[in-house]
């Protein structure tokens, strides 16, 4: 199911027929928590949850079964009175980081998280430098005898 | 009729496509180089003659697809008997086979307008512009001709196809492609400008301003093409959503970040005569992206569905010739780019200042997208680590650097080129900024539920909106001269100024319409029988019943809803999910009502077996300016590309006699 957002967007370039389920809302039947306040936790957090079948979709959204489960699972922590973080370990800890549309910070996403600001400050330094040597090239070389002399005229008899 | 236009007659059509277009890759750039003015010739009628036969196989498969000639493997594999014409017709380019033909089309469509409307640029420039278009032209013709035949057969003719993925069977998708690719496509002139500049070791005024408006169409294509995708996944999954941060999205959303930063930057090579080896390298880069889009969503690197070919060769095919064609221009603008020589010198705070600015963060913006977008399969490939790489991240990166673009675009307008006074433009935006934060203030203190990000998005829009007017209400006096001369002076102003007004004040619509939308809109999921009811925002859901309804080539359960305010009826909500014949899949048809400040939303789910059904609600502030504002930023492209010196004016090269120059001279000779 989770292949339906995947392929719907999929479809956004128009590219292919798909050999997909569909690509639906979540509009599955889901038991709610009967405390209205825990229900939104976990609602909160199965927002930050991928559904691992599906292309960088919450669990949240998904129709997929396995989104289902996973949110009921979710639903059953809170419920033994799991904190939103002993929940969300719980998960990392059965299907690793993978699960968590957030990438956590470590060795192996350092790249990915300090690439944007490295990217900028490069940038920002190469147009400093830019403007640096722009300065030091100028002045523009004076003005010839003739040029200025041109000029002299001109400005002597605006309707030229 | 039968056999007028058969599949080998396109087929062949191809082949003499693929041929014209070797031929009109070599013989003019050699004849530009050696200066031989036959060869150079070769170019103009080899551009319209491979646009001729592309079109010609294009026209022999959208034929078969028409009459349902299922003996064409594309047919057969993705169209039906039974479906209602104008899929038929749609579904052309609903295939790997077909979209790549669409591209192809597109690519040498550019190539005779080139070839048509070019008659102005010099005929060695235009020789190898058609070159390197056809160039491109050739790796595509070869792709499509060696592994990807959209016009082969299948013995025995099988009775009736596949069907047509039914996501695409739907208005909306069916014309996003072909405006997709007239955007990501048409960045291929501003490369193929590009690449002939750095042969010819020239780029000056005259030349950007041939590129632009080729960028500035491209651009706005590519805009409703994205626009349009949006809007579709809006009313098509059934939650709402308006953007994902999708791969698939990325891959169109990347060009469209450059070819934003080209636009402005071209403006400066134009006017200013500098900043153009920043440029060349952004045309490059903007068209490579496109590519690479098509790479990542054609080879199979994204694991699930979007692997469509999933024989590799494909795969391998177009990442060589990303290779090739990235990988030779830029070693090309390595070698050629530091003898273009700049121009115009200007300080830090001015016009081209602000210019740079909007190109630096729409680069990093743009680089942020390809990290998180590329990440996840890098990190794969060389650790076989899995990581994901969602929505949050690009919030949190992408975000920030929105803000003081977004910030600077009203200011740089303000600037004069080569040297500003920043105070000078604080003062004369002081009322905008007044009028922004008293926004701010009072939505404020009239709602709940705000945050600061939300805060800062609603003072920037008006911000946007409103300070993008200022630089229209100086040009035409307002308020200080008689509002009748104001008038004359804005029918007289130069439609690139309309242009650039209405894209920045667009550009504040639609971030007024996100920023609403993200922090006000509700929704509530339930399981309802009939004659129950459910409330959202202080209007009440009640279910009607449920029934099946049959369309021509699917069956729906359709859900109604009625919808009333106060006890007075408001609408009425019918919703469904649709079955399609021979095919697995359903699709949602969500009902979507505007309403005062927003739209009803509700999308019907399964039935849980005792006659009740799971529903969705949504209360949608605000939506509905993405997208209008998106249009209006459109709109703004196409008032700017109308623009006198678009239209006329042969654009001069430098040392053309210009008017203004010999008058001097003659002067300076008395």
């Amino acid at each position: 199911m989770n292949r339906i957002r995947s392929a719907a967007l999929a479809a956004l370039m128009a590219l292919a027929a798909l050999t997909g389920a569909p690509a639906l809302a979540q509009t599955t039947i889901d038991e709610v928590l009967p405390d209205p306040a825990m229900e939104q936790r976990a609602i909160a957090i199965h927002k930050q949850l991928r559904c691992l079948v599906c292309q960088n979709q919450s669990i949240h959204e998904s129709n997929a079964t396995l989104a289902h489960d996973l949110r009921m699972l979710v639903r059953e922590r809170l419920a033994v009175g799991d904190t939103d973080e002993q929940a969300i370990q719980y998960l990392v800890t059965r299907y690793g980081d993978w699960v968590l549309l957030k990438p956590p910070m470590k060795p192996e996403t350092l790249a990915l998280w300090l690439g944007p600001p490295i990217i900028l400050i490069v940038g920002g330094v190469g147009a400093f430098v830019y403007f640096r040597r722009a300065r030091r090239r100028a002045p523009e070389a004076p003005l010839s005898e003739a040029e200025q002399q041109r000029a002299r005229r001109m400005l002597a008899d605006p309707a030229d | 009729m039968e056999g007028q236009l058969t599949a080998e007659l396109g087929h062949f059509a191809l082949l003499l496509a693929l041929m014209i277009a070797a031929v009109q890759a070599v013989v003019p750039l050699i004849g530009a180089q050696r200066d031989v003015a036959p060869w150079i010739a070769v170019a103009r009628p080899a551009a319209f003659g491979q646009f001729l036969m592309v079109a010609v196989a294009f026209a022999a498969l959208m034929r078969a697809f028409l009459i349902s000639d299922f003996s064409v493997s594309a047919v057969y594999q993705s169209s039906h008997s039974q479906m209602f014409w104008l899929y038929k017709l749609t579904g052309t380019w609903g295939n790997h086979e077909g979209s790549l033909l669409l591209w192809i089309l597109i690519l040498s469509g550019f190539g005779a307008a080139v070839a048509a409307f070019g008659t102005n640029l010099p005929p060695a420039l235009q020789a190898r512009v058609l070159a390197v278009q056809a160039m491109i032209g050739v790796g595509f013709l070869s792709f499509i001709v060696f592994t990807s035949n959209p016009l082969a057969r299948v013995i025995p003719v099988p009775p009736e196809g596949l069907g047509l993925n039914p996501l695409l069977q739907d208005p909306g998708l069916a014309f996003h492609p072909p405006f997709l690719y007239l955007g990501y496509v048409g960045f291929s002139m501003a490369f193929s400008f590009a690449v002939a500049a750095l042969i010819e070791g020239r780029v000056d005024p005259a030349w950007a301003r041939w590129v632009r408006p080729w960028t500035l169409a491209a651009w706005c294509f590519l805009t409703i093409g994205i626009t349009g995708g949006s809007w579709w996944s809006y009313y098509e999954l059934g939650w709402g959503g308006f953007w994902f941060w999708d791969p698939v999205e990325n891959a169109s959303f990347m060009p469209w970040l450059a070819g934003t930063a080209l636009l402005h930057s071209a403006i400066v090579v134009e006017r200013r005569d500098t900043l153009k080896s920043w440029t060349v390298l952004l045309a490059i880069l903007t068209f490579s992206l496109s590519l690479l889009g098509t790479f990542i969503v054609r080879s199979g690197v994204l694991t699930s569905v979007h692997a469509f070919a999933t024989d590799p060769a494909r795969g391998m095919f177009i990442l060589g010739f990303l290779i090739v064609v990235i990988g030779g221009s830029l070693t090309l603008y390595a070698l050629r780019a530091p003898a273009l020589k700049s121009g115009g010198l200007f300080a830090p705070i001015s016009r081209e200042g602000a210019l740079v600015l909007n190109n630096l963060l729409l680069a990093t913006a743009c680089a942020s997208v390809l990290l998180g977008t590329l990440y996840p399969l890098l990190l794969d490939a060389l650790t076989g680590d899995k990581v994901t790489v969602g929505p949050p991240f690009f919030d949190a990166t992408f975000g920030p650097l929105m803000v003081p673009l977004l910030a600077a675009v009203t200011v740089g307008p303000m600037l004069p080129w080569k040297r500003a006074d920043l105070m000078g433009a604080a003062q004369r935006l002081r009322f905008v900024f007044i009028a922004a934060v008293l926004v701010g203030f009072v939505t404020w203190i009239f709602t709940t539920g705000m945050s600061w990000p939300a805060a800062v998005g609603i003072v920037l829009s008006v911000w946007l909106v409103v300070g993008s007017l200022v630089p229209l209400a100086e040009r035409v006096k307002l308020f200080s001269v008689p509002f009748t001369e104001s008038l004359q002076r804005a029918a007289g102003m130069p439609r690139s100024v309309w242009g650039m007004v209405m894209a920045h004040a667009g550009l504040g619509f639609v971030l007024l319409g996100i920023t609403v939308l993200l922090t006000w809109q509700t929704e509530l999921g339930t399981v309802l029988k009939p004659g129950q009811s459910a409330s959202l925002n202080g209007y009440t859901f009640t279910f009607e019943g449920a029934g099946n309804v049959r369309g021509p080539n699917y069956t729906a359960v359709r859900g109604v809803f009625s919808v009333t305010r106060d006890g007075r009826p408001v609408t009425t909500l019918a919703p469904e999910t649709r079955s399609y014949v021979g095919s697995a899949m359903t699709t949602t048809e969500a009902s979507i009502r505007p309403v005062w400040f927003g739209d009803l939303y509700a999308a019907i789910g399964e039935s849980d077996g005792a006659g009740g059904f799971a529903a969705r609600f949504y209360f949608k502030p605000f939506v509905q300016w993405i997208w209008l504002g998106a249009m209006v930023m459109v709109a703004g492209g196409f008032v700017s590309l109308s623009d006198r010196r678009h239209r006329v004016g042969a654009p001069a090269r430098r040392g053309a006699p210009a008017g203004g120059k010999i008058r001097t001279e003659a002067s300076a000779a008395e």
